[in-house]
């Protein structure tokens, strides 16, 4: 007798389950067919870095070491160096430029900690994350893979860090 | 020296004399349901379990030997990485154990948003665990509609610090940023949305005659065992213990938040599951609240040698800049002295030990892991238990490998 009881009950159980289950087929779906479809991230995502650069084209960086000083993983190397040329025929922004600036991704853990120490704004995340490599040499990035100029095209651009950048919505990757 | 081999007491000695009915299986470290690395030596009397014995440490990082070679502020990311269902609790234990070693004044505003993201988080990490642990139990489509719940909290942290497990939020001294604009909208439209997500997992768990058998009377611990093994959170309470230090040691003003805080007699799974269940009405009460008391203000606290400076502040002033400087170059010193600070994790209770010697880094930080102790009980809860039940108890402990090894 309390089998069949057990069988009557369980049987409703699962009814009840499919019932629910079945009546979200019609409802909004959350699921994306990533990589067909591209992935939405927060404006504050944080992806691969970008090295920027002011109006003229010039860099940002004045190889202050902030960033490596402030990285928990101990994964940036910068190497300094003085232009004293005039502004308008040097690479930096100031005179003291990084000469070499690499990102080690084989152990950046992007927790942000650079971009919020840089003083100048130099370096901010960007939005990619698919830097999966068959090579573990070629996550070291260097300042040429890094600088905004060289990613203009790539799923990583963004604008630099602003308030409205912040506050806007969604962005599309 | 001469103590013959085989009088030396060790940890699988009956294990290697079993009876003749009695065999050794090894559950894990790469089965699905002892949630990541755990391995379990089972020793089975047919299908019954005679004894079990948890082997950890396949997940062992060196956390806390780690947080001896960083900054203070650096620490916080190896928070992150420990429970790592609830990144923003173990956030928040390191940072306040800072806090108090620096007799820090915390602004209301931060204060109410870190309450806002821990009772978020908390119910981020249930659906986890009522997610992983019906799908142990057969109930697959639960734990899509838990995973959805857990998209749009992640999307609201993500919203607001830039990451989605490893957030590093909460800073010492406040908050890495502000909101975001129109975070509250977002905030409020997942509260109101999260009710019926409630009612689908009643519906669907609760109400489901095969579930409550599959729950029921199964891996019981009393009160005293409870309390005698160390128990905390979710766990004891289900064990009819009154005991949530979010009320009984308030922290980060909850003092002032409304809320139960639910407790089961039965101390079985049914129980666990219960409790946990009931804590999501009142998580989701407490952010409610938490909610309609946002109001603008400062989020860092005034210590301008230890927070760092507003961006703008910075950017103007000599004086900031020579404080973001020190800060971010050299670090912070916490005057001598240790201190253990513990909050209510969504596990159960995380402490955080901290001793400085007045250094930017600190001589030495333990972390007291919820489930590191709650799992110590599993053996107790299992024996005597069918195997197929370990696997219901495993679920309802609630735990996490990256807190277990550390
Ligand atoms: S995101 Fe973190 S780990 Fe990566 S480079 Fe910046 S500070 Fe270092
Ligand atoms: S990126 Fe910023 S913090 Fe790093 S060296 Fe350049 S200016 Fe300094």
């Amino acid at each position: 007798m309390s089998i069949i009881t057990d069988v009557i009950q369980s049987t409703v159980a699962v009814i009840k389950g499919m019932r629910r289950t079945l009546a979200e087929i019609p409802r909004e779906k959350w699921t994306v067919q990533y990589p067909d479809d591209p992935i939405t991230v927060q404006p504050r995502y944080r992806g691969m870095h970008l090295l920027h650069v002011d109006e003229n084209g010039k860099e940002k960086c004045v190889a202050c070491y902030l960033c490596a000083a402030a990285c928990p993983s101990d994964c940036i190397y910068i190497e300094a160096e003085d232009d004293p040329r005039p502004y308008e025929q040097r690479v930096g922004r100031d005179e003291r430029f990084a000469k070499v600036y690499n990102i080690d991704y084989n152990r950046c853990i992007f927790c942000g900690f650079c971009v919020e120490a840089c003083p100048k704004d130099a370096i901010t995340h960007g939005y990619n994350f698919e830097i999966s490599v068959y090579n573990r040499s070629d996550l070291l990035k260097t300042k040429n893979d890094l600088l905004i100029t060289k990613q203009k095209q790539s799923k990583n651009y963004r604008v630099a860090l602003s308030s409205e950048d912040v506050d806007s919505e969604y962005k599309e990757v | 020296m001469s103590v013959a081999v085989e009088n030396i007491p060790g940890q699988f000695d009956d294990l290697d004399q079993s009876l003749e009915s009695q065999m050794t299986l090894s559950m894990g470290p790469q089965h699905p349901s002892t949630h990541g690395v755990l391995r379990l030596e089972l020793k089975l009397d047919g299908e019954l379990v005679v004894k079990a014995i948890p082997d950890i440490g396949y997940l062992h990082t060196g956390m806390e030997k780690l947080f001896e070679y960083k900054k203070y502020q650096q620490g916080i990311v190896i928070t992150d990485r420990m429970d790592y269902l609830n990144p923003l609790g173990n956030n928040l234990a390191y940072v306040m154990a800072a806090e108090k070693l620096l007799d820090l004044e915390i602004p209301e505003r931060a204060q109410t948003i870190r309450v806002l993201f821990c009772e978020l988080q908390r119910i981020a990490s249930h659906m986890v665990w009522l997610g992983t642990s019906a799908l142990d139990l057969g109930a697959m489509s639960v734990f899509f509609f838990c995973f959805r719940q857990r998209e749009k909290i992640l999307n609201l942290i993500e919203a607001a610090s830039g990451g989605r497990m490893t957030p590093s939020y909460f800073r010492i001294g406040g908050l890495m940023m502000d909101l975001p604009a129109g975070f509250e909208r977002r905030c409020q439209q997942f509260i109101e949305g999260f009710p019926e997500a409630l009612d689908t997992f009643e519906t669907l768990a609760t109400g489901n005659t095969i579930w409550q058998s599959r729950t029921q009377g199964v891996g019981v611990i009393s009160r005293e065992e409870a309390i005698d093994w160390g128990l905390t959170g979710p766990c004891l309470r289900a064990s009819n213990v009154d005991l949530d230090l979010r009320r009984d040691n308030p922290y980060s003003g909850y003092e002032t938040y409304d809320f139960d805080v639910p407790v089961e007699t039965d101390g079985d799974v049914w129980a666990r599951y219960r409790v946990r269940m009931r804590e999501l009405y009142e998580s989701h009460k407490i952010i409610r609240q938490a909610l309609a008391r946002l109001k603008p203000g400062p989020i860092k606290a005034d210590a301008p040698k230890v927070v760092l400076p507003d961006r703008d502040d910075m950017r103007k002033h000599m004086d900031s800049l020579i404080h973001h400087f020190l800060i971010v170059a050299e670090g912070f010193s916490i005057p001598e002295g240790e201190v253990y600070h513990a909050i209510e994790g969504s596990k159960g209770e995380l402490g955080v030990y901290m001793k400085s010697d007045g250094t930017p880094k600190p001589s030495r930080v333990h972390v007291r892991g919820p489930s590191f102790i709650n799992l110590q009980a599993l053996p107790v809860m299992s024996e005597g238990e069918m195997i197929a039940d370990v696997v219901a108890i495993i679920g309802s402990l609630d735990i996490v490998l990256g807190e277990i090894d550390r």
